[in-house]
């Protein structure tokens, strides 16, 4: 931990350099509580924002990151080189390359009063607003990752839709690691909906098979404000040389309707964390989860939903399909606060094993403190139903056919909660290739070096 | 076709089967009856082989191969189908990708191509049709919340897109209304050619009202006790199983 605290002590000029006064502003107050939650408090270890947990996956490979600060010294343009070939994905496209958003304002036709562009930029262009979103619930929940995050962020992407302002389609964020050496990318990204604005995003992360070990810290702040909708849906489809920290933290006011989608069709090590925080009456969440490994990828999911106002909804599901060596930890927790009457909260974690060498750990949560609230939670870990099998074997389809289908329908109904438009037909041909051990890749996505 | 030679079964280590011969030809619907417990559901699950259970001794031939060495999706392409006495619900599969892939997967078994969408469609509608199957029921999944009634209409089309040449019912006639039966009966007539045969595994005569068989069996602890003509079955409807029982 001291090395990173060395790092930007010594490094602070090349840390702040090409990014916004504002945003530098904050690395300061950031590495103190860095510091603070990391060295001070051992009592944290093993919880919802354990800082240890995540070092640990950094340091476990025994390697050393460069930290990624130059700003793109890729000199493709995205924009020509990839074609996201999804068909019926009709989106608003937008690319993230090591942590830099890189702009193109040719496409960009979005409303005139959305703002779509860089971390930096929003701060240059919208102090007021960086000001009042920017590191506000991440601060709040004094988390090590964050922080780390905040201390070190070079860019990332920021969505502000002002009130009332509804965008139709899709806008998709690609994150693409590349580069020749092991590095750590940290990058940030802010959602702001203001009441009644409506959006929805697509991120999806990419990173080659041969690419050196990459380390990203990811931070996420969805605010969204009364009545707003916001769709978040993050599809990482990384390498096994890929590490993956991220913090994903949504506010929601009053009758607001936030829906994630969080899909690991392929990755090295991947921890993700949600926290969602239902201020305002009658709003609702919908978390669902899929996660696909084998031979021996890591995914973590550890979401925390805090219903703190009356009558509001949500509903989580995460499914894990493991194999080989692979190890899922599923720790979900849902709190009803002693005011938040009338809250309806479902919590649902299914895994299925299909070696004896994979391992899940599942720990479902519930705590409740209000009275007058219908709330469940639930778990199953277990193989393929034989009945089911030997059925579909006895009309004549092969076993390794059988298997593929069973396991393909046990993800039908996470992947169906999908409301981007081609998505849903995109990731099951996505998931029905990687059961049959294809190379799961969007044909077109992810060659930034070709 | 199908010859079973002192057949021995058990599950989980019971012997249900104790040394049962049957021969069926081309052409022949042979019923088998018999009380409850007495091996006729474990008769339909060995011939179709189902892993839970054992065969300890015996053998089983059906056109000249030896089944029990085949793996269930083999005796599914050499001709064989089980109509399910409990069909299995499988949430998350639709019946079309389900009946997709088995066609396919025949298909690919006798060489040829598979399917083509269209064709497959037309398939699908005219088979649905011999068993008045609800067609919203083919977009859902297999089985999921079908009434009794629909899960076994949905048997016999199965049964109607795999042409098996020996088809085994077991119990088909449970848990179905009058009409119904006649709808599943007339479905299974209509698919009665000469050279495919049926075992027709009942409890009650009722079925066999619609089905007409040609040689009645009654089963009782493991064997074949008594085998004859239709006429058996109205016997036994009359005198029940204690008659035959006695016998032995």
């Amino acid at each position: 931990m001291k090395q990173y605290i060395d790092f930007f002590n010594s490094y602070r000029k090349e840390i702040d350099r090409g990014c916004a006064p504002l945003l530098n502003s904050y690395r300061e107050a950031a590495l103190d509580m860095f510091a603070s939650t990391v060295l001070s408090s051992p009592r944290k270890r093993g919880s919802h924002d354990d800082p240890c947990a995540w070092d640990s996956r950094l340091h476990g490979n025994d390697v050393d990151f460069g930290f990624y600060l130059s700003r793109a010294s890729i000199n493709v343009n995205p924009y020509r080189v990839f074609r996201c070939d999804v068909p019926n994905l009709n989106s608003h496209k937008h690319f993230v390359v090591n942590g830099h958003f890189v702009g193109n304002k040719t496409q960009n036709d979005l409303p005139a009063t959305v703002f779509s562009d860089s971390l930096n930029a929003f701060a240059r262009q919208y102090p007021s607003l960086f000001t009042k979103y920017y590191n506000q619930i991440a601060s709040a929940k004094e988390d090590g990752l964050s922080a780390f995050n905040t201390a070190f962020v070079q860019d990332g992407y920021v969505l502000y839709v002002p009130e009332n302002v509804v965008i139709d389609r899709t806008v998709q964020l690609t994150n693409i690691s590349a580069g020749n050496n092991n590095s750590l990318i940290n990058r940030r990204m802010l959602f702001i909906l203001e009441r009644g604005a409506k959006a929805k995003i697509l991120v999806c992360d990419h990173a080659y098979d041969e690419c050196p070990i990459t380390a990203n810290t990811q931070v996420v702040e969805i605010y969204a404000g009364e009545n707003a909708g916001f769709d978040f849906c993050e599809l990482e489809e990384s390498s096994p040389n890929t590490i993956r920290l991220t913090n994903c933290f949504v506010r929601q006011d009053e009758a607001s309707e936030v829906r994630i989608n969080s899909i690991t069709l392929n990755n090295g090590t991947t921890r993700n964390n949600y926290t969602v925080d239902l201020a305002g009456k009658h709003a609702g969440t919908h978390l669902y989860g899929m996660a696909v490994a084998d031979n021996r990828q890591k995914i973590d999911n550890y979401t925390l939903i805090n219903h703190l106002a009356p009558n509001c909804k949500c509903r989580e599901l995460f499914k894990y399909i493991l194999d080989g060596e692979a190890e899922g930890v599923f720790n979900g927790r849902i709190i009803v606060a002693e005011n938040a009457r009338k809250t309806e909260a479902y919590q649902s974690n299914r895994n299925l094993l299909g070696s004896r060498s994979c391992r899940m750990f599942s720990n479902p949560q519930l705590e409740i403190y209000a009275d007058d609230v219908k709330c469940s939670h639930g778990m199953t870990t277990g193989q393929l139903d034989e009945q089911a099998l030997f059925y579909i074997c006895s009309r004549g389809v092969r076993k390794e056919e059988a298997v593929l289908l069973l396991k393909f329908a046990f993800t039908d109904d996470v992947i169906s909660e999908i409301r981007i438009d081609g998505m849903c037909n995109r990731l099951k041909m996505l998931v029905e290739k990687r059961f049959k051990g294809e190379l799961v890749t969007c044909r077109d996505c992810g060659r930034i070096n070709e | 076709m199908l010859i079973i030679k002192n057949l021995h079964a058990s599950v989980n280590g019971k012997e249900i089967i104790k040394g049962l011969d049957l021969h069926v030809k081309a052409g022949e619907i042979h019923a088998v009856m018999g009380p409850n417990g007495s091996g006729k559901s474990t008769l339909s699950a060995v011939l179709v082989g189902h892993p839970a259970f054992e065969v300890t001794e015996g053998e089983i031939i059906f056109e000249g191969r030896n089944l029990l060495e085949m793996p269930a999706e083999e005796r599914s392409f050499a001709g064989i189908f089980l109509s399910f006495q409990y069909p299995v619900e499988i949430p998350g599969v639709s019946m079309v990708n389900f009946m997709r892939t088995a066609v396919n997967e025949h298909r690919k078994y006798r060489g040829e191509e598979p399917i083509s969408a269209g064709d497959f469609l037309k398939l699908m509608r005219e088979k649905q049709a011999i068993v008045e199957l609800d067609k919203n029921l083919i977009n859902r999944s297999v089985n999921e919340g079908f009434s009794g009634g629909e899960k076994k209409r949905n048997e016999i089309f199965q049964m109607a897109m795999l042409e098996p040449k020996l088809s085994i019912l077991d119990e088909t006639d449970s848990g179905l209304d009058i009409d119904a039966l006649r709808i599943v009966a007339q479905g299974v007539n209509r698919l009665r050619k000469p050279e495919n045969a049926a075992i027709v595994i009942t409890h009650y005569q009722r079925l066999l009202n619609y089905i007409k068989p040609d040689i009645v069996h009654v089963l009782y602890n493991g064997k074949i006790i008594r085998t004859a003509g239709p006429e058996l079955a109205m016997e036994l409807e009359e005198k029940g199983y204690d008659w035959v029982k006695g016998e032995e």
